[in-house]
């Protein structure tokens, strides 16, 4: 059944639209002293909160060493495939052989690279963090392919509250 | 100094001056309306070009000299050049009877700030005006596509059925001053009220048709970018494009020129005589001129200020609107203004 909307009878002042149109000209008038809200990007930058999701970055620990086992868990998990690890022993005789195994090269395709998560959410050594940062660009693709080093270098030092290898 | 020599430089002085005031003043007002939308809008609009973006137009008028000019293949080619120059030439050419201030004295000799001080004045506006729609209607003729063709349709019906609006409610104005010449109309109003105060009516069937003229908002059909594309300069691109604009923006303050004269004083500043101003030379007709532009300025402040408030109309509403209400309102203010300046004891 076809709904009647009803439409109100003006009056003759409504008629006239001239006090409807005066008041919205107030209206545009006032917005023009609101504060505006435009950030001043290059400038200025937005704040965000911890848990941002922006580019994955790999993260060390409290003594500077490699937290990744290459497990493969995120490379598997990953929706889009982004992540490729080649995984590497660790020699006996490296300070640093805690673990048996750190990956030889740790790749995340920032191209293909869908910020949601679940690498960090599965990485059993919490070695995987999503960082805040969010400006990705490069002049050619192969910029964009994030290597081990780079994502040491923007991941860093990450002091936690468990020490899984404290006596190791 | 020979008096034809005098003539001659004085009146292109005048040309020279006026056009290029209108042209910085058009481009200026492209940065005003950017600006000033944005503040509306709490944004800041462009601010990076000079200061405040002061240099933003000089970068606009560079980016369209430097942009391709496409001619689609399936135009008029003819008509199609020669819109764009239809709709800025009769912006341009109505300037010349828009008096900017009271006469200058130089060398002991008047020049009156208009470039041609006509006796028919307003009715050489109108029928020059009503030339630039051509440009419009042209524009989308001969771009041979659906939208510009549509714009162009929409462009020349509006005309029409504002014009006839538009030139009803001067009527009151050359009613009571008994000249259409706009120096006359300005004297009226110096020793009398404004006419926007004596022909209210009037005045608001003037403002709603400038909109409507200058095919700015709430009366843009013809351009209605969310269902046209761009209306009529759909097919349009670089100069021929920059072209529509400047003419758009010309006309526009043309028509805030003829408001300023017709209906707020022209150069009058309230509470000054027009024997004040003339006591003090030059300086008066410095002041006369500041006094005029700044009305002008108020009103182009205006169109911005209408456009960011008033929603397009429907093109049935925008007709509706011209013929049902203008046309009734404006014969009902020249039978009014008939009865008022009616001799007492005629009837």
């Amino acid at each position: 059944m076809a709904k009647v909307i009803e439409r109100p009878k003006l009056t003759w002042y409504e008629h006239l639209y001239l006090p409807a149109v005066a008041q919205g000209l107030a209206m545009t008038f006032r917005e023009m002293f609101k504060p505006n809200i435009t950030m001043q990007y290059p400038e200025e930058r937005q704040v965000f909160y911890d848990d941002y999701r922006g580019a994955p970055v790999l993260v060390k620990d409290e003594l500077g060493r490699e937290k990744c086992v290459s497990c493969q868990l995120c490379e598997f998990i990953c929706p889009p495939k982004a992540i490729v690890i080649e995984p590497g022993e660790i020699p006996h005789d490296d300070p640093d052989n805690h673990v048996e195994k750190a990956p030889r090269e740790f790749f995340i395709d920032m191209l293909r690279c869908i910020y949601c998560g679940m690498c960090e959410e599965i990485c059993p050594e919490e070695a995987i963090f999503m960082s805040s940062e969010y400006e990705l660009n490069g002049t050619n693709r192969a910029e964009l392919i994030h290597n081990k080093a780079k994502l040491y270098e923007r991941g860093g030092k990450r002091v936690d509250s468990i020490r899984k290898w404290k006596d190791k | 100094m020979n008096e034809t020599v005098f003539y001659f430089a004085t009146t292109l002085g005048k040309i020279v001056v006026f056009t290029h005031l209108a042209l910085i003043l058009a481009a200026l007002m492209v940065l005003g309306e950017r600006r000033i939308s944005a503040v509306m809008q709490s944004r800041l609009g462009p601010n990076r070009v000079g200061y405040g973006g002061l240099l933003q137009p000089i970068a606009d008028a560079l980016k369209f000299f430097f942009k391709e000019d496409v001619v689609p293949g399936q135009v008029e080619k003819v008509l199609y050049i020669l819109a764009p120059a239809i709709t800025v030439i009769p912006a341009l050419l109505t300037i010349a009877v828009i008096p900017f201030g009271p006469a200058l004295t130089i060398f002991g000799t008047e020049v009156p700030l208009v470039i041609a001080d006509l006796d028919i004045g307003i009715l050489f506006v109108f029928a020059i005006a009503s030339l630039g729609v051509y440009g419009v209607v042209l524009a989308g003729w001969a771009s041979n596509s659906r939208y510009p063709l549509l714009g162009g349709v929409r462009s020349s019906a509006q005309m029409i059925s504002y014009e006839l609006v538009l030139g009803l409610s001067v009527i009151g104005i050359f009613m009571s001053t008994g000249s259409l010449r706009l120096l006359d109309v300005v004297a009226a109003q110096q020793d009398g009220v404004w006419f926007a105060f004596s022909q209210p009516l009037g005045f608001l069937l003037f403002v709603i048709c400038a909109f409507a003229e200058t095919n700015r908002l709430p009366f843009d059909t013809p351009e209605a970018e969310t269902e046209l594309v761009a209306g009529y300069h759909t097919e349009y691109s670089s100069m021929k494009f920059a072209m529509f604009f400047m003419g758009e923006y010309t006309a526009m303050f043309v028509f805030a020129a003829l408001i300023s004269t017709l209906f707020l004083g022209g150069w009058d500043i309230p509470f000054v005589t027009a024997e004040q101003l003339a006591a003090w030379g030059n300086w008066g007709s410095l002041l006369g001129f500041v006094s005029f532009f700044t009305k002008c300025l108020c009103f182009m402040f205006f169109y911005i200020w209408v456009r960011w408030t008033i929603p397009r109309f429907r093109f049935d509403q925008t007709m509706a609107l011209g013929w049902k209400v203008g046309i009734p309102a404006g014969v009902a203010n020249i039978v009014a203004t008939a009865f008022i300046l009616l001799p007492p004891g005629t009837l």
